[in-house]
């Protein structure tokens, strides 16, 4: 299992260098939009460490919420090109 | 009666994240279905005669098997060109012509669009939709709208209309 | 036997996520990066999430998992549509060597005539 861990951070890390690099905005939301996604693998996989559905409550949230979250950030990145 | 399915919907719902039939879960569940039934019920784009159709429901299985074999498709091709040194793509906006009329139907061929093998869908106006192509074969907007679209449409046209 | 399914389908879908982390620091521009991000941590999740139910067998864990599942397919490809509408509609063009833009030829006709 400690395998699978390091290598979705591995991921964390590789989307992290995205959102410090990224030549524009949509880039980086782009990146904290994986970075949502991948949060939930991370609690399935403790979800099967810990045999715990406390986790995986914690991802249903988290999948949701990180959802709400893009939707708002591309309305805001949308509003500030163009007035329509 | 369409409130009504969305009430067992969203309590069905519920009641699987719970997990447990205890009368005090019951009774929390079927208040705030009740609550967001009345408050969000207009939104929700769903004919209750529709969905509880059987013939409806063995086409959306059908839909999801190849919808599924297209994802895993889609992922070997994105790690091919992704693992090659070269990155051999060719990308660019092409526009489709889709048939499908009902709101629901067009958000599934969306969805589905993205997940399949290099396409991501950009934005929908009237009957078209721009679809962003990883690597474009062709210039001719019939074949496009054939290699693209055609695939899922049918499918979707029996299950939503 | 669950186990190893279970674990199968746990290194595909870990090795996915890799993938699509990968496709999101390579290539060049962002609608090739939402395509590649996108596709693979969406199918890379959802398999992680389905080994949860070969692991810990028909339980209110699983239960959650596969209402996850359907969370997760419903919602990372709307996201992305947002996200590359908005990267389009806020001025950002096509990598160099993409071969036709037919949304931006369409739209700055429509701009032109109003």
């Amino acid at each position: 299992m400690i395998v699978f861990i390091s290598l979705l951070v591995l991921c964390v890390f590789l989307c992290l260098y995205r959102v410090g690099k990224g030549p524009t905005a949509p880039d980086r939301t782009v990146a904290i939009d994986i970075l949502g996604t991948l949060v939930v693998g991370f609690c399935a996989i403790y979800s099967i460490i810990t045999k715990k559905d406390l986790y995986m409550n914690i991802g249903i949230s988290w999948a949701l919420l990180s959802f709400i979250g893009t939707l708002a950030l591309a309305k805001y990145l949308e509003g500030r090109g163009f007035d329509e | 009666m369409k409130r009504f399915v969305h009430f067992l919907l969203l309590l069905g719902i519920w009641l699987l994240l719970t997990w447990s039939l205890h009368w005090q879960e019951v009774l929390v569940g079927v208040v705030v279905a009740l609550i967001a039934d009345l408050l969000l019920g207009d939104i929700f784009p769903l004919n209750a005669v529709k969905i509880l159709s059987p013939v409806r429901f063995f086409w959306f299985l059908v839909y999801t098997v190849t919808f599924f074999f297209y994802v895993i498709k889609a992922n070997f091709d994105v790690a091919y060109r992704v693992l090659n040194i070269n990155l051999p793509i060719k990308p660019g906006i092409v526009k489709v012509r889709t048939k499908l009329n009902t709101e629901m139907a067009r958000t599934f061929l969306a969805n589905s669009i993205t997940l399949t093998p290099g396409t991501l869908s950009v934005d929908i106006v009237g009957d078209h939709i721009y679809v962003h192509w990883i690597n474009i074969s062709t210039d001719d907007p019939k074949q496009e709208t054939e290699i693209i679209v055609e695939r899922f449409e049918k499918l979707l046209e029996r299950v939503f209309e | 036997m669950n186990e190893t399914i279970g674990l199968i389908l746990l290194i595909v879908g870990v090795s996915f996520d890799v993938i699509g982390c990968i496709g999101l620091v390579r290539l060049p521009d962002i609608y090739n990066r939402l395509q590649a991000a996108t596709k693979c941590v969406t199918l890379g999740t959802c398999m992680i999430l389905l080994s949860v139910l070969f692991y810990t067998g028909f339980n209110p864990i699983a239960i959650k998992a596969l209402l996850c599942i359907w969370f997760v397919l419903m919602t990372s490809p709307t996201g992305a549509h947002a996200i590359a509408r908005a990267a389009h509609r806020s001025g950002i063009r096509l990598w160099e060597k993409s071969v036709m833009d037919k949304y931006a030829d369409d739209r700055e006709g429509s701009e032109d005539k109003a």
